[in-house]
């Protein structure tokens, strides 16, 4: 009864804060993605002409995991197969935010543009049912224009 | 060490490529102390970033990159180019980050 009682009690926190905390980390994907805009970002490794001397690496990574009362909710997705949005929400949060990082990287640097980017994965933390969460890690070359 | 430059890209904008030195290589295999783990396990109640990981992550790569970096001088190069970064989870609560790229002489 007490196991029930307390799992109930992780899922109603897991409702009201992670809903939340998504919407805000929402908003604030797409007031820095504005912010950020002069950057321009591209997955090509064909360079223009106008470029000076040199380059750097940059990159950006952030660890997202999902809040209890979504990975409760795919498991009964899971039963049955179909989209898995709570997944697909927080991989687009860890995408967005880790090219994020990356441009602000890249602006620190006074840069103009980031060529050849490349965004990859990797699961931290793989336990069952314990914490499960995803790296993001967006990487790319600074250049500046002439 | 900040003279080497460091890109994914095949070239390095604007210079030419002498020579090539071959390929190098950083690796750094990670874990966390069971306090963050604790925490994170907290944080995955709510969900959103854990930022203890983020740390970790960002630490463990540069630390590769270092050592890779590192190699690249031994070598007498001025540039890596082409450079990869992959992740690896060796066992639960451990990864490995690694990265590689080749080692060139540009003008």
């Amino acid at each position: 009864m007490g196991g029930i009682l307390f799992a109930g009690f992780l899922l109603l926190i897991g409702i009201i804060f992670g809903s939340m905390n998504e919407r805000n980390h929402f908003a604030r994907i797409e007031k820095a993605e504005v912010e950020l805009s002069d950057i321009k970002i591209f997955n090509i490794k064909t360079l223009p002409d106008n470029l000076e001397k040199g380059g750097a690496l940059v990159s950006g990574n952030v660890v997202i995991a999902v809040d209890y009362f979504k990975v409760f909710i795919a498991g009964f997705i899971m039963l049955f197969g179909g989209r898995m949005s709570a997944y697909e929400k927080m991989m687009e949060r860890a995408r967005r935010e880790a090219l994020i990082r990356m441009q602000r990287e890249a602006k620190r640097l006074g840069a103009d543009a980031i060529y050849n980017t490349r965004v990859e994965f990797s699961a931290v933390g793989q336990r069952p049912n314990k914490i499960c969460g995803a790296e993001l890690l967006a990487y790319g070359t600074a250049v500046r224009y002439s | 060490m900040t003279d080497i430059i460091v890109t994914n890209l095949e070239t390095v904008p604007g210079r030419k490529i002498i020579q090539h030195l071959g390929i190098v290589q950083g690796n750094t295999v990670r874990a966390k102390h069971v306090g963050r783990d604790i925490m994170a396990g907290l944080k995955n109640i709510v969900g959103g970033e854990l930022r203890g990981y983020t740390e970790l992550l960002t630490d463990a790569r540069e630390e590769a990159t270092q050592r890779m970096m590192g190699e690249a001088i031994e070598k007498g190069a001025n540039a890596v180019v082409n450079v990869r970064f992959s992740t690896s989870s060796i066992t639960a609560g451990a990864s490995e980050l690694y990265a590689y790229g080749t080692t060139v002489v540009v003008e």
